[in-house]
Parts: C-alpha cells; sequence; structure tokens
C-alpha cells in the first residue's frame, strides 16, 4: 500500500462578542450565577419568539469580509431539530443552504461557508462519568444558551495535525484583530471540530471521513487528530475500512494501546440523526443592504494577510518575518512605527524586523507588547541603524538593547558612554588579530589547514579584547588575510 | 341595571355606557363573572377569581391578570378605550400567574411569567381578563373535541359541538358567558367555530397581531383575531391588538388604524363566488372534497345571503377561479403539521409542565422523553406530530414539506388574480352546520373537511371575517368574506353592512 496523506477540514464555531444574545435581549454571560441571564425566548418557553440580534448579523459579515467570502444578500435561518436538555427550544437556530457568507480563504486553506447559530445551554453532569450517560443527576445553566455563533467551515485543505494547528492559530489572530470575539480556547468562545480522513497519496479522491470533537485546546487539537490519523492509519494498513462517525477525544484518558487521549465514538452513521432542517418561521429572512456591507467594510482596517502581503511587496520582508509581524500585531505596530521614526541612520526594514522579532522579543515577558517597553520604536530603530551602518558590532548592540531593556535611554549616548563604537581603525584590529593568532597557534594551523571551524577560539580572543566592539566579519577577514587563505 | 339587560349590551355598547357613567365596570364584571363561574358548556378552563375580579379602583394587583394594566397605571377603566369590558382568552395565549396550557395535558400546572404581546395591549386598553377559554389541544381540531379540559358544548344545541380550535371562546361569547372573546385561526380556528355558534370571527392579515405569546401551533399560519357578537365589537378589539411588535419579527404595523364601521351600502363592491369553495354535496365530481361538499341547508342560506348583498349593491362575480384551492387542505395537512412538529419539540419535561418518569429507571433520560410525551399529548396531537415529522424527513422533504410550499405559493396567486376582479371573496364559512358530539372523532379526515373553505385564506396570509348569515334546521350558518392583505377596514365595512341587512339573531342562545 502507497503512503496514506491525511486530509483534513475543520469547523470552527466562534462566540460572537455582541451585548446581547441571538434571538433575546439577555445579556451574554461571563461567570454569572447560573441562569441568571436567561428570558422567555432563550428558556425556550411556551409562546416565546426570536428577533435576531444585528450585531451579530454585523459581526458575521465583517468575518465573511475578512476572509474574502461571497456574502448572500438574502440568506435563511433554518431549524435543525434533535432533543436536547441544553436545547430547550427542541432545535437550534441555525443556517443551512442559504448561509450568510460562502467560499474565502485565509492563507492556503479555502474556507466553505461562514454561518450564525445560536449556542447551546451548558449542562453539567453530576456524578463519576461526567458525562450524560451514567450521572447520578445533570442541571443545565442556560446563561449560555442562545450566545451568537459564527460557525466557520473549511475546506478539507489541511494535511497534518502541526498544519491544523498553526492555521487554526492564524485564523485565531486574524479574529481576534477583527474584535468579533475573545476566541478563548479554554473558556469555549472558540471551538474546533476536525473532520479528517485518510487517503493514498496522490488520489484524488476523499477517503470515509470522520468527525472528531471536544478538543477544547490548541495543543489537544493537534495531539487528537495526530491520534485519529493513526487510529486510521492502522485501520487502513491492516486491510480495514473507517466507519463514518462521530468521535470523542478525551484527553484526560489513554486509549487501549496507551496512546494519550482515548478515542471514543458518539454515534456512527447509522444514529447520525435526521436535523429535519427546514426555513424557520419566525424569522424573516436576513437581507444584507448595500449599508450593511459599507459598515462592516469600514470596520475591517487592514487584515493580517494583507499587512504581511504588504510588507513582503513594499518592505521586501522575508515571508516568515512578514507574517511573523503581521499576525502578532502589537509587532507589526512597533515595527511600522520605528521604521516611521526619525534617526540619523535608517535602519533597513529586514534588519529592524530581524531585531524585533528575535533580540527584542525575547528580552521581553512572554507575549508583552513591546510599545509599553522601555524601549520606544525610536530608540531600537537608532540602534538597529548603528549596526547596520557597522558603526557598532551586532554584539555591543546586543549589549546596548540589554540596558535599553533594563534602564531605557538612548542608544547612542549608551553608545558613547560605554565606548562600545566599533574599531574602525583596521590597524589597531589586526594588531589584536596578530596578537590572537600568536597565543593560540594550533587553532591558527588548523585553520590554515582548511578547518573553518577552528577560527573560534581565534575570534572569541579577539571579541574579548575588544569588549565585543570589533565586526565580526572584519575579524574573520583579517585571521584569513594574516594566515595567507 | 338587571344582568339580563346587562348581557343583552354588545361589548361595544356596555363600553359606551361605562364611559358615559351609566354603568360600572365592576358591575359588568361580576355578572359576567358569576355567567362565567357557572358556566355548563366547558366553555372555560380558569375563571378570574371573585375576590380579585374587581377591575377598577381595586387595590389588588394585577398579579393574576384580571387588572388589566390600565388600572395599574391608575388610569379610571372608564376613561380607557375598552372601559374594562371583560375579556375571555383563548387558553392558548400566555398570562402572567394564570394558567395557560393550550389544552394539553403536557402543560399542567404551568403558569406563564409573562403576558402575551396581544393580551396585554387589550389589557392596556383597559381589557379586564374574565377567564382562559377551552380550545383543542395546541389549536388542532375542528370541534374542540381534542381538549385536555374535555370538549365544549354547543349553547344552540347541547349535543352537538361549538366547532375549533377556539371552540370556548366562541360558545362563551355565544352563550353570554363573556362579551368578547380572544381566539386564533391557523386553518379556520376562529372563524369555523364563530360560524357553528353563531357569531362574529375575523382572522387578520398574517402579521397583522403579534404572535408572542401564542403558544405556536404552525407559526406561518397563526393568528390571533376577536370573537365577537357582531362586526363592531370584532372592529373594536381589534383596532386594540394590531401593530408591529418588537418581539415578533414576523409582525408588521397596518397601513391604517382599524376603524369602527360605518358603510350602509355596498355600492359598486364586486364579491367574488368562487366556484371552488362553494359547491354543494358530489358537486365538482371529485368526491367529498371537491367544490367543498357542502351542504344543501347552508348552501341555501349562503345563497340567500348574497341575493341580499346584491340587493344592497354589491356585485356578485360568479366566474372568479381559485383553481389550486382544493388542494389547500392537502398543502395545510403537511405544512401546519411540520410546523407543529418542530414547535411542540419543546415540551419534552425538562424545564416546565408535565414530567414523566419510570419510578425504576428515573436517569433515563430517552424514556423520560417518550413517557412525557407519550402522557402529555392527545391523540390528534401525535397524529400530526408524526406527520410532521414525516413530512421533514430526509429524502421526503422536497416530496412533501416542498412541493406543499409551492402550493402554497400557487394559492397565494390566485387569489391575487381574483382580487384583481373583485374586491372580496365570499364562501360559506363551514361545510355544515354544527355536528353532533363524537360523529367525526373516529374520522380524521372529515374533521379535517370542516376546514375546507377557510384554509385558502389561511396559507394565503390574507384577512377574512365570518358572519353569521342564516340559520339550517335552528343551527347558526356562517358566511365567509376574505379580501386582500391588510383590507381589514373594508373588510369589517362590507361585513357591518350584510349584518345589518341579514338582521340575524344571536339571542336564543343566550343562557
Amino acid at each position: 500500500m502507497s503512503e496514506l496523506e491525511p486530509v483534513i477540514g475543520l469547523e470552527i464555531h466562534v462566540q460572537l462578542k455582541t451585548r446581547t444574545k441571538m434571538f433575546c435581549g439577555c445579556e451574554l454571560s461571563f461567570g454569572e450565577l447560573p441562569n441568571t441571564r436567561t428570558c422567555p425566548v432563550c428558556l425556550g418557553l411556551p409562546g416565546a419568539l426570536p428577533v435576531a440580534n444585528a450585531q451579530a448579523i454585523h459581526l458575521g459579515l465583517t468575518i465573511g469580509l475578512a476572509l474574502g467570502s461571497q456574502i448572500a444578500p438574502r440568506s435563511v435561518f433554518h431549524r435543525k431539530n434533535y432533543f436536547y436538555p441544553d436545547l430547550p427550544k427542541g432545535y437550534q437556530i441555525s443556517q443551512y443552504d442559504e448561509p450568510l457568507c460562502s467560499g474565502g480563504s485565509l492563507g492556503e486553506v479555502r474556507i466553505h461557508r461562514v454561518h450564525l447559530e445560536e449556542d447551546a445551554a451548558k449542562l453539567i453532569h453530576v456524578g463519576e462519568s461526567g458525562r450524560i450517560h451514567g450521572s447520578q443527576e445533570s442541571v443545565v445553566d442556560f446563561n449560555r444558551g442562545g450566545t451568537p455563533l459564527a460557525e466557520i467551515v473549511t475546506e478539507p485543505d489541511l494535511r497534518s495535525a502541526e498544519q491544523a494547528g498553526e492555521w487554526l492559530r492564524l485564523l485565531r489572530t486574524t479574529l481576534r484583530q477583527l474584535g468579533v470575539s475573545d476566541v478563548n480556547m479554554e473558556e469555549g468562545s472558540l471551538r474546533c471540530d476536525a473532520n479528517i480522513s485518510l487517503r493514498p497519496a496522490g488520489v484524488q479522491e476523499l477517503g470515509t471521513k470522520t468527525e472528531l470533537k471536544n478538543m477544547n485546546s490548541f495543543r489537544f487539537i493537534e495531539r487528537g487528530i495526530k491520534a485519529e490519523i493513526a487510529r486510521q492509519e492502522k485501520i487502513l494498513t491492516g486491510g480495514g475500512h473507517v466507519e463514518q462517525e462521530t468521535l470523542h477525544y478525551d484527553p484526560t484518558t489513554r486509549s487501549a494501546d496507551g496512546a494519550a487521549g482515548a478515542i471514543t465514538s458518539l454515534r456512527s452513521k447509522e444514529e447520525a440523526h435526521d436535523y429535519r432542517y427546514f426555513p424557520e418561521p419566525d424569522l424573516l429572512p436576513v437581507r444584507i443592504d448595500e449599508q450593511m456591507l459599507t459598515r462592516a467594510r469600514k470596520g475591517l482596517g487592514e487584515l493580517p494577510t494583507d499587512r504581511a502581503q504588504r510588507f513582503e511587496r513594499e518592505l521586501g520582508l522575508t515571508a516568515d518575518s512578514a507574517w511573523l509581524l503581521a499576525f502578532r500585531g502589537e509587532l507589526g505596530d512597533y515595527f511600522e512605527a520605528a521604521l516611521a521614526a526619525k534617526t540619523e541612520l535608517a535602519p533597513p526594514a529586514q534588519a529592524l524586523a530581524n531585531w524585533i522579532a528575535t533580540e527584542l522579543v525575547a528580552r521581553l515577558p512572554e507575549g508583552e507588547d513591546p510599545a509599553i517597553s522601555r524601549v520606544p520604536p525610536a530608540a531600537l530603530a537608532a540602534l538597529v541603524g548603528l549596526v547596520s551602518a557597522k558603526r557598532i558590532s551586532i554584539g555591543a548592540g546586543r549589549q546596548v538593547l540589554d540596558r535599553l531593556v533594563n534602564e531605557g535611554g538612548d542608544p547612542q549616548l549608551i553608545v558613547q558612554a560605554e565606548g562600545l563604537e566599533a574599531i574602525g581603525d583596521s590597524d589597531e584590529l589586526a594588531g589584536i588579530v596578530a596578537a590572537a593568532l600568536q597565543a593560540n597557534p594550533d587553532a591558527a594551523e588548523r585553520v590554515r589547514e582548511g578547518n573553518a571551524k577552528a577560527i573560534g577560539p581565534i575570534v572569541g580572543q579577539v571579541m574579548r579584547e575588544t569588549k565585543g566592539r570589533a565586526d565580526g566579519g572584519e575579524v574573520t577577514r583579517l585571521v584569513h588575510e594574516q594566515l595567507g587563505v | 341595571m338587571s344582568d339580563a339587560d346587562l348581557i343583552a349590551l354588545t361589548a361595544a355598547e356596555a363600553a359606551h355606557q361605562i364611559s358615559i357613567g351609566a354603568l360600572s365596570p365592576q358591575e359588568l364584571f361580576s355578572a359576567y363573572r358569576a355567567r362565567a363561574a357557572a358556566d355548563e358548556l366547558n366553555c372555560f378552563t380558569w375563571v378570574a377569581p371573585a375576590n380579585e375580579s374587581a377591575p377598577a379602583g381595586s387595590e389588588s394587583g394585577g398579579g393574576r391578570g384580571s387588572i388589566g394594566a390600565a388600572a395599574e397605571a391608575g388610569l379610571e377603566l372608564r376613561d380607557t378605550p375598552l372601559a374594562g369590558v371583560p375579556l375571555a382568552v383563548k387558553d392558548l395565549f400566555c398570562t402572567e400567574g394564570v394558567p395557560s396550557q393550550s389544552g394539553s395535558r403536557i402543560l399542567e400546572g404551568y403558569e406563564p411569567p409573562y403576558t402575551a404581546t396581544a393580551v396585554a395591549r387589550l389589557q392596556s386598553a383597559g381589557a379586564s381578563l374574565l377567564g382562559k377559554t377551552n380550545q383543542d389541544e395546541f389549536a388542532m381540531g375542528s370541534s374542540n373535541e381534542n381538549s385536555a379540559y374535555g370538549p365544549v358544548l354547543n349553547p344552540w344545541d347541547r349535543t352537538r359541538v361549538p366547532g375549533g380550535s377556539s371552540g370556548g371562546s366562541a360558545a362563551a361569547v355565544a352563550a353570554g358567558l363573556a362579551p368578547w372573546a380572544l381566539g386564533t385561526d391557523t386553518g379556520g380556528s376562529i372563524r369555523q367555530p364563530a360560524a357553528l355558534c353563531g357569531i362574529v370571527g375575523m382572522k387578520p392579515t398574517y402579521g397583522a397581531v403579534s404572535r408572542y405569546g401564542m403558544i405556536a401551533f404552525a407559526s406561518s399560519l397563526d393568528q390571533a383575531g376577536p370573537l365577537t357578537r357582531d362586526v363592531t365589537d370584532a372592529a373594536l378589539l381589534l383596532r386594540h391588538m394590531v401593530g408591529r411588535d418588537p418581539c415578533d419579527a414576523t409582525s408588521l404595523q397596518l397601513p391604517a388604524e382599524i376603524e369602527l364601521p360605518n358603510a350602509e351600502l355596498l355600492d359598486g363592491i364586486r364579491i367574488g363566488v368562487p366556484a371552488e369553495l362553494t359547491g354543494g354535496p358530489g358537486e365538482g365530481g371529485g368526491g367529498d372534497s371537491e367544490g367543498g361538499g357542502i351542504e344543501a341547508g347552508v348552501l341555501e342560506a349562503f345563497r340567500a345571503a348574497l341575493t341580499q348583498a346584491e340587493g344592497l349593491g354589491a356585485q356578485i362575480v360568479q366566474d372568479v377561479c381559485l383553481p389550486h384551492a382544493p388542494h389547500a387542505l392537502s398543502a395545510y395537512y403537511v405544512l401546519a403539521p411540520a410546523e407543529a412538529s418542530s414547535n411542540l419539540a419543546r415540551f419534552d419535561g425538562v424545564r416546565y409542565g408535565l414530567r414523566s418518569v419510570d419510578p425504576t429507571h428515573p436517569q433515563d433520560l430517552l424514556d423520560m422523553y417518550e413517557r412525557t410525551r407519550h402522557d402529555g399529548f392527545g391523540a390528534e396531537v401525535k397524529r400530526r406530530i408524526m406527520l410532521g415529522t414525516y413530512a421533514l424527513s430526509a429524502g421526503y422533504y422536497e416530496a412533501y414539506y416542498g412541493r406543499a410550499q409551492r402550493v402554497r405559493t400557487k394559492i397565494a396567486e390566485d387569489f391575487a388574480r381574483a382580487f384583481a376582479r373583485v374586491d372580496f371573496i365570499v364562501t360559506p364559512t363551514a361545510p355544515s352546520v354544527a355536528f353532533g358530539l363524537g360523529e367525526k372523532t373516529g374520522d380524521p379526515l372529515q374533521m379535517y373537511l370542516n376546514d375546507y373553505c377557510t384554509v385558502p385564506m389561511s396559507l394565503a396570509g390574507i384577512p377574512a371575517i365570518s358572519i353569521p348569515c342564516g340559520l339550517h334546521e335552528g343551527l347558526p350558518v356562517g358566511l365567509q368574506l376574505a379580501g386582500p392583505a391588510f383590507s381589514e377596514n373594508e373588510l369589517l365595512d362590507a361585513a357591518y353592512v350584510l349584518e345589518l341587512a341579514l338582521a340575524f339573531d344571536g339571542s336564543p342562545a343566550r343562557v
């Protein structure tokens, strides 16, 4: 059997950051006492009727526009019928064959659709199992019930667990920047299910897929997908076939073969629900007019993907740098501020990006916005300008940055005060190199014989002597020159 | 004023007497409360308690709903438009703190925490809640025999049904147990019982009255409306119910306020008589369901009324066509049960009403669902849930629901074409006069045929009014007048002119 290729599509539920619920006036709940954010509508009391939340539709539009989706001028809410205690009406109001947004893409992954729906209530199962079967009793908290959700469905364009995790982070950053959601997986404002199948590499046709649910952190998503790929691989290489079913990933347990995170079946295709979708007669179709589109477009700002492309195209950044700065928006902002700063020596964009992404970020607490650090963008720009013009060495630059992060200040003044200017006099440096060669005859001999790595101790001594003020490239050049290689 | 004198007043007359100080709202309320409490027809599922029922100046609050919001606001009831005139309300309207079960056992003991918009608006206009009225369970039925509270008796003949599903409301008004009543109409549930009880019943344009707080049967068809002794009362009650409600996305504002009718003639009014809905027994060639299979005596009274209309200046147009109307009933019995199967899913025993559990398996969720719904729903409700569930099932949706929706569109188009030629469509309201209790309970299809003439208007969402037009074998016959959407004022005017000419006497039914 040829090698198997995983094919993965994601279904992401995003709680929208509206003030009130999807179909009633209850405010969204953030840890209030159970059942204190409820009304006849979200409790599904007899006679209550839904009214669609205009702000949720606006946020749905915002997501669709950001992902480059087609916006339906007229979309329809449907009822998805099934019985469960967390679903007080016995149906979820969702969208079916006429969703708000269709198509689009984010990065290399195509979007199938984006639609709006309401969240279910929260079930708390009392008893050992923690699930409804076998629990002693279950209680329902309707605070969450009716929270607006956008469901984003991708095409099956992902090929590995890692890629899925990475793409989901990209989506999270995009949604966060759009301000449509808190996108917090631990708190449930971002939830992800994965459709997974395997097929022989090179084959177009898709294999039988399973739907994996309950992966409530980025770590578990990657682990869960990996575990399911391994499970399917084992079945297929053993000559079996994969059942179409819905699976539950439980990261807290181990599977039979000892792998972390057991995968158990929730229901098979035969048990699959017939949701009996039909148009929700209590709601009118959603009509999107030009005014609504204009308002949503205005709120978009520059999207991370667009910004990354601009960094690449206009500033010549490498793709890695461009995407990092674009998707950590605060780094991108800092970068652009530094680039705009008036300094004696203008730093090249790529060098500035490198200093931000590696040197500066490493010196700040995890995740901190450099804008609130002691290093103003202009100071970093000045520092990188000095380094790039070889006024100071990279090592000296690092020393200056250490000082800046701890105490702040003017890079030029620090350089002067500490005597960190690069040794501009080639004769002086040549003398120090000659002394270092004499002090390390073995190393010098090996370099002469062609062992490039042996240069380390020699350069090290030069750097010690010059307190890092020497330019590493110049030192190497002088070593080679003096040894005649 | 003597009780008999009080009861002889229409609601509008009573409101007028109160407004001029000739009658106290308390006196009127007490008289009707006493009559409702002594009800022998099983019209009421709940009657306002005597000690809390004094509508005005009373210190006791409106917690049980009997005091109108106007009274709470400190307004003198006599200065409100409805002047404290008592109102009977169909059980399925949610009334805060007052039992609201939609005639079903599954809502046993349920007292809603809020009041339906239509009721709240009437209370704000000064109506006092007299009681809740019996109905077919979840408004599914045409005889009021499908009620957890038992059947309602027709005041004209207590061996007969009052029609349904608003049977309690219709019988209460006919019997003089309530001055007027609120009902709902999904496929004829106001008009047909109004016809069988000899009173006026009107289904407004879909959306004219908010559905918020009406326990739903079929959301795209349900519409609240008045059941009254005469057309003026219907206009007065409707006037204070209608209007856009932010809680109901399908509600709308009528282009004009509802006016009290005052026309005198039908000069120049063109009234169309569609052959499809006015055929006698065996007419139309396709058995009972073609042409309506309308009872000869009913047709006779109907045709006599048309002659009267002509005498008042109306032009009767005989060749108006509603070619798809004969399919209305079939489409209706797909669409309404489909919506009902979903609307009734919330009755699962989890949050309110009945919960049945097997004492040996109290934790079995599926078992609890099944027992609760088995014990709580009556046979007709179960039948329609099964029909609707089937019609929406994967693989059948297009063949049933999709097709029925297309028929519905065709029917609406039929009416639109007809109204290009005529102002109103007229038909008998029901194919027969009130039938005997138990006579049709064994044959659901025969029962469904009661709505043959009323369902097309429901599917088209257009307004229609039923007025009594005569007697057949001592039992009332109803005439249905339907107009285009938003033609309520014109319909009420025309019905009012006809009513005056027909001079139907409803007093024999008042007990």
